[in-house]
């Protein structure tokens, strides 16, 4: 037995006015201070307002939202007490509004605590919509809730089942002004989610085709989105819909060790998350490929995506090459050198990182599992740019 | 030469195996916190088995079954039927999957669970390698 969940998905042009439907009180507005200095979180209040709601607003979600913030924010719920929760933002603002709204319904909860097998009755209190402004985090489909422990620098790979939002509003509009360096970031966390969503322990029958056609969106429009940004509405439009479509598939499948991987060195080093997971990509896939022959799927995946296939060895490299070349096109490190971490750095975390990336709770989902000493080479392997297969 | 499932000799025998496992003396170095295993009835088993171990840094200290269940006080107590059991330690069911479905039932601290989920996996693992009958 096992699920797949999503919300009802709003898309297409005009998908925000789907807001002024609400029906309701109160709506708690959970945001950052861009979106609100850019105007969008005024456009989302008006809709909300147009339905009747009352609109109370939290605009204070950073970037590696932090245990201590989403308490925070949870306060501000409480103090509120809206029946809606309105997630305007990228993977940081919506996870951390997945957060507040658990701990609105279970304040005693330590954050750290949240877990996929308790059930927290969110909904006797809020629901919740989900809207992202940028494409690649997929979160505004999934359960799935990345807090940092700023004490401990890790992030933690949380999630409730029940944490999944209601509506998911895919406006392509709100990322047409998207940055270049924001659209690959975000785009190659994208093809990392359909990548390990399609190869990890969880994929099954119900995501393989999101993950499938998520992938072959990325390859196919992120290099224009990068490029022409606003000037190719079309591979905007197709980007935002193929984060969704990631974030549906691995969602449900689980994502595996570039995540883990990228978890650990984004708390450690802050990289940007989609940076961190698609740099720690290409390295992974050599990884596995060298585990126990027919334990990886990328072969088939490479089969789809029209790429070399005649072999599992064959597929991995030719997966990798794709992979790395898309990287290069949009001006992404390939290597932790690259990305602008020392080897002395690496050297004084790399103890650290091993035990986070360890515990990551998408590095067992992987196919093949590395111990300390494994990680450790990889690490080296992703700072010196050997991708050895 | 297999051992009956569940039973003192069959979690001795995993202690025995985790203690043995670099793997799992990794994975669990940070955790702190001692189990139930709560195996309830089903086909010819027809009473529910306690089986305890206390789990510290990577080793186990001690396990045996529990006759009373107020004996001791474990930090975590994991239950559920005995089918489910079988059909996790026979790789049928993944455990975390089998606790998401209600299947198992984890109660104890959950910060401590979500930072050591590799703890968690070694320890499934190493109830796979014991050559182990199940009630039928």
């Amino acid at each position: 037995m096992w699920y797949f969940a999503s919300p009802l998905i709003v898309y297409g042009e005009d998908a925000l006015s789907h807001l002024a439907t609400l029906e309701g009180q109160r709506a708690a507005l959970i945001t950052d201070v861009h979106l609100v200095a850019l105007g969008l979180a005024d456009k989302v209040t008006d809709f909300l307002r147009q339905g009747g709601l009352e609109v109370v607003c939290y605009d204070r979600v950073e970037p590696e939202p932090s245990l201590e913030l989403v308490k925070e924010g949870a306060e501000f719920l409480l103090t509120h007490s809206p029946d809606w929760i309105v997630a305007l933002g990228g993977g940081s603002v919506i996870d951390a509004a997945k957060a507040m709204w658990i701990l609105y319904a279970r304040p005693d909860l330590d954050p750290e605590a949240i877990n996929p097998i308790e059930h927290f009755n969110l909904r006797a209190k809020a629901r919740f919509v989900a809207i992202p402004t940028t494409s690649g985090t997929g979160s505004e489909v999934t359960w799935a809730i990345v807090l940092t422990n700023r004490a401990e620098r890790r992030k933690l790979g949380l999630g409730s089942r029940e944490a999944i939002a209601d509506i998911a509003i895919v406006d392509p509009a709100v990322v047409m002004d998207l940055p270049p360096r924001l659209t690959a970031d975000t785009g190659l966390d994208a093809l990392t989610h359909a990548i390990e969503g399609f190869t990890s322990t969880y994929h099954n029958d119900f995501t393989d085709g999101l993950c499938l056609k998520a992938a072959k969106l990325v390859f196919e429009y992120l290099p224009r989105a990068y490029r022409f940004g606003k000037d190719d509405p079309e591979a905007r439009a197709r980007m935002h819909y193929a984060a969704t479509l990631a974030g549906l598939g691995f969602g449900n499948a689980m994502a595996a060790l570039a995540h883990g991987i990228g978890h650990a060195l984004g708390a450690i080093f802050h990289l940007p998350h989609g940076r961190a997971v698609a740099l720690a990509l290409p390295y992974t896939i050599a990884y596995c490929a060298q585990g126990e022959p027919g334990s990886t799927r990328y072969a088939e995946l490479a089969y789809h995506l029209r790429l070399p296939a005649e072999s599992e060895w064959v597929a991995a490299k030719a997966l990798i090459e794709a992979v790395t070349d898309l990287m290069r096109q949009v001006e992404q490190p390939l290597t932790l050198a690259q990305a602008g971490i020392a080897q002395r750095d690496l050297e004084r975390e790399m103890s650290v990182l091993i035990d986070h990336a360890m515990n990551d709770t998408q590095t067992i989902m992987s196919p093949r599992v590395p111990d300390e000493s494994e990680l450790q080479a990889l690490l080296w392997q992703m700072y010196s740019g050997d991708i050895s297969l | 030469m297999s051992i009956p499932f569940p039973s003192d000799a069959w979690i001795k025998a995993m202690m025995e195996d985790l203690n043995q496992s670099q793997a799992y003396a990794e994975a669990a170095k940070n955790w702190e916190g001692d189990f139930y295993f709560i195996i309830e009835p089903g086909g010819s088993l027809d009473h529910t088995v306690i089986l305890y171990m206390d789990l510290w840094h990577g080793k186990c200290r001690e396990a045996f079954e529990i006759t009373d269940p107020e004996a001791r006080k474990p930090a975590f107590r994991l239950s559920g039927p005995i089918q489910t059991w079988k059909k996790v330690m026979t790789r049928q069911l993944d455990p975390m999957q089998a606790m998401m479905t209600g299947q198992l039932r984890l109660q104890g601290n959950m910060a401590m669970v979500m930072k050591n989920v590799r703890a968690a996996k070694e320890l499934v693992e190493s109830c796979t390698r014991i050559p182990t009958i199940f009630p039928v």
